[in-house]
């Protein structure tokens, strides 16, 4: 039984890097309708900036705390700045194409920025030891056993998703993006700018990105240039689990599918050596069962 | 001069115009309306003065200045508001929610007194404005696309089709409406298959007939030409 608890409490953890990732994919495709597959490697570049600047530019004399804290920001705003600038060049003069057409760039745009890494940045293809800026340290809740680390993951998850969704649920921007996701020619006749609400979503999309980039330094040191890949498709299984488009549907899609790969990691013979295979069980049985998602909508009406 | 101008606009989908050079004029307090068939081209028109399609050729003036360049959401900030053929209200938001993106163009100002006003105007609004708007029937939605519009405090506002599939009672709600409003002098362009209701209020009338105006007069006018009853009211 404290097995079990102890899986759960390490699915929470992984389920919470899911959903900050998932939530990028959700939103930008409630608002565009394309699956930005270049996500994940967003939020690989994220980890990227966030490493760089300790690497390079920090003095190492810098309490670790603050280091911390700029890490994450600067983390958080290369992601936002690249979502933007991949927004602008590669999806925005597509937007009245095919579907097909942006779709195909995306799987462009990730291979082209997994590749950037991999040649350009110094020693890109060699992982990166991530920076331990956080006390180690463990407590024991009844026999859970949790690190520091895993709570802070936890907490500042928690954190930037109660803010989104403030933001999303009550700010007028918020509401505008809602509208644009909904119907966007009738949003515009609101007097609603739709191209600057979308450039915001994948702002929004690339600053949890980036906030997951540092998580997953933290949790999973090294980075790589590879790591956007798994992650960016287990964070896409988690929002299309949630319902795509739908923000609730993400987090919730992100904690259950941390939860299943951590439980089954254990409880499945052999489960540990197949531990990256059970998010695609679970994306074939959600397109099987139930295509829309936990809490997806059924059609979208749109006239 | 008039409010707004429309010289010679000319649309087009792909290779099919739509519109092939249509002028029209409304003035400052006028009922403007637009009527014809199927086809005819009204909505097209619509959808291009509020900047949601671009002309190929022709001009739109409003208040002398151009807006057939303006994007969608400058043309609502220079007071043209439109609620669309069909009512497209925002079907997952409230009814509030609804009305406060109408004056998304504003911010800030006095937006809860407006809100108060629509409210007082449609009361059935007002006991659901918490309700999901896609909830709300057929007439409630069409009185939310209004009251929507409003929103923007428009110096002209565009109406497509608000009779459409409404009951009877519904249609001469909205109708009394429009009235009520043309009476509080504000500037209204109509879209309307209902041409008898629409003649009625109407200072001038414009008839279009595959993307040209084939006809134009006064309200009463139209309502009496021999022509315009056996085309569009169902006379022979």
């Amino acid at each position: 039984m404290q097995q079990f608890f102890q899986q759960l409490s390490d699915g929470l953890v992984l389920g919470a890097l899911y959903a900050l990732i998932a939530l990028g994919y959700t939103m930008v495709y409630g608002i565009v309708q394309l699956i930005n597959f270049a996500h994940g490697e967003i939020f690989m570049v994220g980890a990227f900036g966030g490493y760089t600047l300790y690497h390079y530019v920090l003095p190492s004399s810098l309490p670790s705390g603050i280091a911390l804290l700029l890490v994450l920001l600067v983390a958080m705003l290369t992601s936002a700045l690249l979502a933007a600038f991949v927004e602008r060049v590669a999806y925005r003069p597509l937007r009245n194409a095919p579907r097909l057409a942006p779709l195909i760039t995306a799987i462009g745009v990730s291979i082209a920025l997994q590749e950037s890494i991999r040649l350009f940045y110094p020693n890109g293809s060699v992982g990166k030891p991530f920076p331990q800026l956080f006390p180690r340290g463990t407590v024991d809740l009844g026999g859970v056993t949790l690190t520091y680390v895993d709570l802070f993951v936890i907490s500042l998850a928690l954190v930037l998703m109660l803010t989104l969704r403030t933001f999303v649920f009550r700010s007028a921007t918020g509401r505008a993006m809602r509208a644009t996701a909904q119907d966007p020619d009738t949003a515009r006749l609101m007097g609603v700018d739709t191209d600057r609400i979308i450039v915001i979503t994948f702002v929004l999309g690339g600053l949890l990105a980036g906030a997951a980039g540092v998580l997953q330094g933290m949790i999973a040191s090294p980075i790589d240039f590879k790591i956007g890949f798994i992650a960016g498709l287990k964070a896409f299984t988690a929002a299309v689990l949630g319902g795509i488009g739908n923000i609730t549907g993400a987090v919730l899609g992100g904690f259950t599918l941390g939860i299943v790969e951590a439980l089954a990691t254990q409880y499945v013979p052999n489960g540990s050596a197949l531990k990256d295979s059970f998010a695609f069980v679970v994306l074939v049985l959600v397109l099987v069962f139930r295509p829309t998602g936990l809490l997806g909508e059924s059609v979208r009406s749109r006239a | 001069m008039s409010l707004l101008e429309v010289r010679d606009l000319r649309v087009a989908y792909g290779a099919i115009e739509a519109i092939k050079g249509i002028s029209l004029d409304v003035e400052e307090g006028q009922v403007v309306t637009l009527i014809g068939t199927n086809g005819a081209g009204k909505t097209t028109t619509l959808r291009t003065l509020s900047g949601l399609l671009r002309p190929v050729a022709g001009q739109v003036l409003f208040d002398g200045a151009r807006l057939d360049k303006l994007k969608a959401h400058e043309i609502v900030a220079r007071g043209v508001a439109h609620a669309p053929e069909g009512r497209r209200i925002f079907p997952l938001m409230t009814v509030e929610e609804n009305l406060e993106l109408g004056a998304y163009s504003r911010k800030g100002e006095a937006i809860a007194q407006d809100v108060a006003e629509v409210f007082e105007r449609f009361p059935r609004l007002h006991e659901r404005r918490a309700q999901k708007a896609g909830t709300l029937s057929g007439g409630e939605q069409q009185m939310l696309a209004i009251g929507r519009a409003l929103m923007s405090r428009p110096r002209l506002l565009m109406l497509d089709e608000p009779s459409m599939g409404l009951s009877p009672i519904m249609i001469q709600l909205i109708f009394d409406t429009v009235a009520e409003l043309k009476a509080a002098g504000t500037t209204i362009l109509l879209v309307e298959q209902n041409a008898s209701a629409a003649l009625a209020l109407a200072d001038t009338g414009y008839v279009l007939e595959t993307g040209r105006v084939v006809l134009t007069g006064t309200g009463p006018d139209l309502l009496t030409d021999e022509n315009v009853r056996k085309a569009y009211l169902g006379e022979d």
